[in-house]
């Protein structure tokens, strides 16, 4: 973890100017009052293009106080390019302590996947949400989905999982799968593999949902009921692998499938580099290392430059 | 309630576009199992006249009055749009004369017609399939096409489709737009064969507009002669069509091209 430190003169804490801050965190409560609702929000323009957060980041600098401990990953990832730039970012509008262990972090926010640590009370959430409206691509009016949403009017939904079930044999989303919440509105999860919905489900840490370019806010308070829609007798499963990670042998994780060389080689290991270097200090080793280091022992977690010049 | 109480009784409708006249003074009851025909040449306001029976449309004056499966009547004007929707895909169905306006294309013929089932709160995939093939074998689509998109069927085969999607929940009263409009002679004959069958197995209540007299004499118990937003004449299909009294239905018949 590293130390807060004081923020670049000039800006207000975490960029966002009070009155936006206070716009902001008026939509969060009125998302949180209505678990899964789309709020509308005036987003503004960031320092940075749609696509890459602007929402996620509006959220965060909403709710991010000196105190917070923030935590940024991109896939899983802390050390990718996104998340680096973002933890950065507010590190240097902010000050606040960042860090890149689940535990240790208050604030986290997210792009495409929930942490493999449980996550506890006291945390939040905070996803970047790039389409937010889960019946966009089978209703393309908006003023028809709204009424959709307000009338609970959700059997076209079960359409999209019929055809593919027809097509498939079974549903073939594995992405973005629909979420119906509180047994009320239907919400797109953001686009998290379908391996991380059960974790919204009675989650104790505070979930919320920013869609920059949309302008949309939603919430999942803690402990909010979080079913995947499906059928009676195709019901939702989540995705599950053959293989360990070959660096830390977990069996319980999401694993990212990487290439290793051009004559078919490859590798599945964790998506979550928090959780697989956690597994790694504490001595457990994948097939790869094993066979590297046939020794074993624990190895030391790689640091990951804080402050950018 | 009792049994001979009307299923949807229209009294004064009337339809102004601004200026203009969509129809006026429209009054009828239709009961139980009983076909109505509406007719008269484009512009007479046939499908004004069905736009506000199936409540799409606000009248400008007058009332339909429907009542429901537990008995009570509620004038339409006074549902919500919930149960607006709810009344639509549960005791009402709607067979447009253009299938595309009635059937999502992108999806196959078994989710068109799991749909209506699905909206209302099925979730069994199985059951739903089953329920959809059963349905595809009573309008003769070769149930081995349950996966095909509609994009993929002739345009007799759509309209049967569109039948099927609409009748699975079983509905009590259809509105029926120009149902032949657009199909060949023998695909129109076939398909009023079907829908005769439907309507005398289910005991369905039909309201159908059409220019057509000879689906009207085929299909209907009664019928509606329209003409310049105004009902000139009505009574049993045969007596109208056997014994026209208005001129203008006299025109119409006598126009009736005999090969």
């Amino acid at each position: 973890m590293t130390a807060p430190i004081a923020p670049t003169q000039g800006y207000a804490f975490a960029y966002l100017d009070e009155q936006t801050k206070r716009m902001i965190r008026r939509a969060i409560l009125k998302a949180v009052a209505i678990p899964g609702h789309q709020v509308p929000f005036a987003s503004r323009d960031m320092p940075m293009p749609y696509g890459w957060g602007t929402g996620g980041i509006q959220v965060t600098a909403a709710i991010l106080g000196p105190s917070d401990v923030l935590k940024v990953i991109d896939q899983g990832a802390d050390d990718t390019t996104n998340a680096v730039s973002i933890r950065a970012f507010f590190r240097k509008t902010a000050g606040v302590a960042t860090t890149t262990r689940t535990a240790e972090a208050t604030v986290i926010q997210t792009r495409h996947r929930i942490p493999e640590t449980p996550l506890r009370a006291g945390q939040t959430l905070v996803y970047q949400v790039p389409i937010p409206e889960p019946l966009r691509f089978l209703e393309p009016r908006e003023t028809e989905t709204r009424v959709m949403h307000a009338l609970a009017d959700y059997g076209l939904m079960h359409v999209k999982l019929y055809e593919d079930i027809a097509e498939h044999g079974h549903i073939a989303k594995t992405y973005a799968y629909p979420v119906r919440v509180e047994g009320r509105y239907v919400m797109d999860p953001s686009p998290i593999p379908k391996f991380d919905n059960p974790k919204m489900h009675m989650s104790p840490a505070l979930q919320l949902f920013g869609a920059g370019r949309e302008k949309r806010i939603y919430a999942l308070p803690p402990f909010t009921k979080v079913e995947s829609l499906d059928f009676d007798d195709h019901p939702f499963e989540p995705t599950r692998f053959d293989a360990p990670c070959a660096l830390c042998g977990a069996t319980d994780g999401y694993l990212d499938e990487v290439v290793t060389d051009d004559r078919g080689g490859r590798m599945f290991v964790c998506s979550d580099t928090d959780h697989c270097e956690t597994r790694r200090e504490a001595g457990h080793r994948g097939a790869l290392l094993a066979a590297e280091d046939p020794a074993g022992g624990a190895t030391a977690r790689p640091e990951i430059a804080e402050d950018l010049p | 309630m009792t049994a001979t109480a009307p299923l949807l009784e229209a009294r004064g409708l009337a339809k102004w576009y601004g200026d203009r006249l969509g129809c006026r003074d429209v009054s009828f009851d239709i009961r139980e199992g009983e076909v109505l025909a509406v007719v008269g040449e484009s512009g007479s306001g046939k499908s004004t006249l069905l736009s506000m029976l199936s409540g799409r449309l606000a009248p400008s004056a007058g009332s339909v009055v429907y009542r429901l499966r537990d008995g009570s009547t509620r004038d339409l004007a006074d549902l919500s749009e919930a149960e607006r929707r709810h009344l639509f895909r549960t005791d009402w169905g709607f067979v447009h004369q253009d299938a595309r306006d009635g059937l999502r294309m992108g999806v196959s013929a078994g989710g068109n017609v799991g749909e209506r089932l699905m909206a209302v709160g099925a979730r069994h995939y199985g059951e739903i399939r089953a329920k959809a093939a059963d349905w595809l074998d009573r309008v003769e689509i070769d149930v081995s096409r349950i996966d095909e998109k509609p994009t993929a069927f002739s345009g007799g085969m759509r309209q049967r489709l569109q039948i099927a999607r609409n009748l699975v929940t079983a509905p009590r009263l259809v509105f029926m737009d120009e149902p032949t409009g657009g199909l060949d002679v023998s695909v129109q004959a076939r398909l009023l064969d079907l829908l005769r069958r439907l309507v005398a197995d289910m005991g369905l209540a039909v309201v159908v507009v059409t220019h057509d007299l000879a689906v009207a004499r085929l299909l209907s118990d009664r019928i509606m002669v329209m003409r310049g937003g105004r009902v000139i004449e009505a009574g049993l299909t045969d007596r109208v069509l056997d014994d026209p009294r208005e001129a203008y239905t006299q025109l119409l018949v006598a126009s009736i091209l005999q090969p």
